[in-house]
């Protein structure tokens, strides 16, 4: 493995007295597509918010770029490259489309119109050039959920958080996402996804980390987290580990963009 | 989405400062003199609640500051009007910095922001009441000498003219902040703060800028309100009713807008002087509160029905 | 000994006003429990209902006690009506029109009174409005003492109706959860406006108590507006036990730092309390996260 754009050490998190990161590392090689799964509760969005600056970790360090990154907030985050989305969907409601992609551009546009023309070429990218001037309100959960995507690469980041990006759409809108997701990754954007539609998880990611009760309890490529029997038997259920070798088989029956 | 051009913004200034030439009343200038420090007060809490979000319960604060500091500098300090003008408006900027940080550090959001900017209103109202330097109960007075060295004129309409440039450049000012990247920033933390700060904003550091600004632009009004009427006192400056108007007039103008401020003030007062004059009409004196009673009832309207208020109405009708 | 005589007197002063904030507070803190909103109305809630002990009892000769039967009902309604079809519709469930609606509400509400009974200042006079009790060596006024243990027993009466009725019930499931509520069947706008009208009461019994030693102008509902708010603040937003010993404190600190430091820059005080918690403990003393 080269050596890790991101770099998440041991990281504990605890609210009231209720642990939801335990010790948790992972790290994410440069280039690359790496998955974060676990069930319900296992911490996942938490580590993404101590990721993303969101969250103050009690324990544990992250680095970015070899750099120590624990202590800055979530603003100065995205200014040294991390960009992140929102499992529930964080529009600005009364702006536009291209309004809302522009305050991610501005980060490394002074200008208006700079910022502007930079919006409009992402908003052309996740395929939302058409809707450019429609208010944000008015789209779908799919057009949210790529407006979601859009600001995010407007800030042009080096590594990309997405958290459930795909939650909420139907197969056909996952069909097409997941090639805007990996086209992203061939641009050279280094992609982390907590992500719950196992077939996805599957077929994009290169390497894959498995969190539960707050623990990291396995890596590997999804192949051998999908043959690790055991831990999925221990974390999703008794007889899970069958099924989900069935998913991967169809996984690759989907073809490729 | 602004609302506003360049172009159209300086129409309505035109027809502004011809108003005193077509209409050779002193009843109405004095009125539009009034609408002008009303409406600078209101521009300047639009930019905090307007564009950034933050609803301010306490504009009071940053207007009596102004006024004040206009009205000491001249009689403790013996400061040329001229020079104590700026100077006031940056006590007021600096009151704005100081509350900002306290709050926005806290994390102070939503009802809890509105209610401690009311609290800090109220301790300067309390102060400034009890306090000898201010002028205590007594108020602060200041001679009347009119002399255009001094910020006093004869001719009542150079007054008139002078509030109107202010409220000219801060419709400009809130123009050019709708149209930078600060703007976007603004906004941005109004519809959403926490996705802002995953966009790279400094959400902290947007809303202090946005209360200095709105807190100068109020305090300059105040500074206006006390060369118009040379007197002070503590229940005047950092009254309620101040921080009430400021809120009401952007909120019946159209929040968030350019123009919507001084459109709403202009409406406002219109509706308040002709609302006293029915009910005196009616029961043959004047009945105290009646304006009052008007503008609660506006507020709610406003409100339930129209929450863009005027300019939201007009810009609905120009698209249909 | 005269020094402690006094001290000890402006403490039991406190105490007594204290308790009468306490109820002020009571109303407001219910109403943010449950509804998560603030009602800035509570004030000149409050000085409305000042006015109509003082009509009640000027015109109709109806003692103020006697007029809590008569107020405490009629206020519910009034508050009932208020949270259903005003407050609830026209702010469309967002935190800053509720804010602004109830500050309509209170400049209207304010401005009539002043349009009707003009800025003078009014009161009543009762048989009892000087009696004393002596109490430990101290002199007691008896209406003050009165409205003191009646804030309690409204506080406890409070705290049955949540616990033992079965709208009670479904109030405090309102505040926890109110999708869920919802779903078993709980209609949330009807529950809002009951907690609004429970809130109404408890401001319509407080002027009932204020009114044999007080004073009642338009504004007067602003003093006790900022003093109530500090109060369910320091006490934790939501929580009855808070309000009661909150509305202690704050009686107790006003009392006494207007001993000391004279009425206005005792207000300050009050003011800076009120600041400070926000500030630096949002959660007060019993309350749960803001």
């Amino acid at each position: 493995m080269s050596t890790p754009i991101l770099s998440v050490r041991t990281i504990t998190k605890r609210f009231d007295g209720l642990t939801a990161v335990d010790s948790a590392s992972l790290d994410v090689a440069p280039g690359t597509i790496t998955g974060l799964i676990g069930p319900n509760g296992a911490g996942k969005t938490t580590l993404f918010a101590v990721i993303a600056g969101f969250e103050t970790p009690t324990a544990g360090t992250v680095h970015f770029e070899g750099r120590d990154i624990t202590g800055s907030e979530a603003h100065q985050r995205a200014a040294t490259g991390i960009a992140r989305t929102f499992q529930i969907v964080q529009p600005f409601a009364g702006l536009s489309v291209l309004e809302n992609i522009r305050v991610g551009a501005y980060l490394r546009h002074r200008t208006r119109a700079d910022a502007t023309a930079a919006a409009g070429v992402v908003a052309q990218t996740v395929g939302l050039g058409t809707m450019a001037d429609r208010p944000a309100a008015s789209l779908t959960v799919a057009g949210r959920k790529r407006l979601e995507l859009a600001r995010a690469l407007a800030t042009q980041p080096k590594l990309l958080l997405l958290d459930e990006v795909l939650a909420g759409l139907n197969p056909s809108e996952i069909r097409d996402m997941l090639p805007v997701i990996r086209c992203i990754r061939d641009s050279g954007i280094t992609i982390l996804i907590v992500e719950h539609v196992m077939q996805a998880v599957m077929n994009l990611c290169d390497q894959v980390h498995v969190l539960a009760q707050g623990r990291m309890i396995a890596h590997g490529t999804p192949a051998e987290i999908a043959r690790d029997h055991s831990v999925i038997e221990a974390y999703l259920g008794h007889g899970a580990a069958a099924r989900m070798q069935a998913l991967t088989g169809q996984a690759e029956a989907v073809p490729h963009a | 989405m602004s609302g506003a051009s360049t172009r159209s913004i300086l129409a309505v200034l035109a027809v502004l400062a011809l108003l005193p030439l077509v209409l050779p009343s002193n009843t109405v200038l004095s009125f539009l003199t009034f609408v002008m420090i009303i409406a600078l007060a209101a521009q300047g809490w639009n930019i905090l609640a307007g564009l950034g979000g933050q609803f301010s319960f306490g504009h009071a604060a940053f207007f009596g500051t102004g006024a004040y500091g206009m009205a000491l500098l001249q009689a403790r300090f013996g400061v040329n009007a001229w020079v104590a003008f700026p100077l006031a408006v940056a006590v007021a900027g600096a009151a704005g910095l100081a509350i900002g940080f306290l709050s926005f550090r806290a994390k102070l959001r939503g009802s809890y922001f509105a209610l401690v900017t009311l609290a800090f209103a109220e301790v300067f109202r309390v102060s400034a009441n009890a306090w000898g330097f201010t002028g205590g109960a007594a108020g602060i007075l200041l001679p009347l000498s009119p002399d255009p060295w001094r910020m006093q004129f004869a001719d009542k309409r150079l007054f008139y003219w002078l509030a109107l440039a202010c409220v000219g450049g801060a419709l400009m000012v809130t123009l050019a902040i709708l149209r930078s990247r600060f703007g976007a920033h603004l906004v941005a933390v109004r519809e959403n703060e926490e996705a802002a700060r995953a966009l790279g904003v400094d959400a902290v550091a947007v809303k202090l800028q946005a209360i200095t600004l709105s807190a100068a632009i109020t305090g300059a009004s105040g500074c206006l309100y006390a060369q118009k009427f040379l007197y002070l006192d503590a229940n005047i400056a950092y009254g309620a009713w101040i921080s009430v108007e400021a809120l009401l007039a952007p909120i019946v103008g159209g929040l968030g807008t350019v123009l919507g401020p001084l459109l709403g003030t202009l409406l406002l007062l219109g509706i308040g002087e002709a609302s006293k004059l029915f009910f005196a009409a009616l029961t043959g004196s004047s009945v105290p509160g009646v304006d009052l009673v008007v503008f609660g009832a506006l507020l709610i309207v406003c409100v339930a029905f129209a929450p863009r208020g005027v300019m939201g109405l007009l810009e609905r009708r120009a698209a249909t | 000994m005269l020094k402690y005589e006094i001290l000890a007197s402006a403490l039991a002063n406190g105490l007594m006003t204290g308790a009468v904030y306490a109820l002020i507070a009571l109303g407001l803190t219910l109403v943010y429990g449950v509804l998560h909103i603030i009602n800035f109305a509570s004030g000149a809630m409050l000085t409305a209902a000042m006015y109509a002990v003082f009509v009640a009892h000027s015109v109709f000769r109806i003692d103020p006690y006697v007029a809590i039967l008569i107020l405490t009902p009629l206020f519910f309604v009034l508050g009932y009506a208020m949270q259903r079809w005003v407050i609830g519709p026209a702010s469309h469930g967002n935190d800053s029109n509720i804010l602004l609606v109830t500050l309509g509400l209170s400049i209207i509400i304010e401005n009539l009174l002043l349009a009707t009974f003009r800025s003078d200042t009014r009161s009543i006079d009762v048989p009892y409005g000087f009696s004393v009790i002596e109490a430990g060596g101290l002199l007691l006024s008896l209406p003050r003492l009165i409205a003191f243990a009646s804030a309690f027993a409204v506080a406890a009466l409070l705290a049955l109706i949540l616990t033992q009725t079965d709208t009670g019930k479904a109030i405090r499931a309102v505040a926890k959860e109110k999708t869920g509520a919802a779903l078993a069947g709980i209609e949330v706008a009807h529950i809002y406006a009951v907690t609004f009208g429970l809130g109404a009461a408890c401001i319509a019994i407080a002027a009932c108590l204020l009114m044999p030693t007080f004073l009642v102008n338009p504004r007067i509902g602003n003093a006790f507006t900022l003093v109530a708010f500090t109060i369910v603040v320091l006490g934790g937003m939501g929580s009855i036990a808070g309000a009661l010993v909150g509305g202690l404190i704050i009686g107790v600190v006003e009392s006494l730092s207007g001993l000391y430091f004279g009425e206005s820059l005792g207000q300050i005080g009050i003011f800076l309390i009120f600041i400070l918690v926000l500030l630096v403990w949002p959660t007060g003393l019993f309350g749960a996260k803001a």
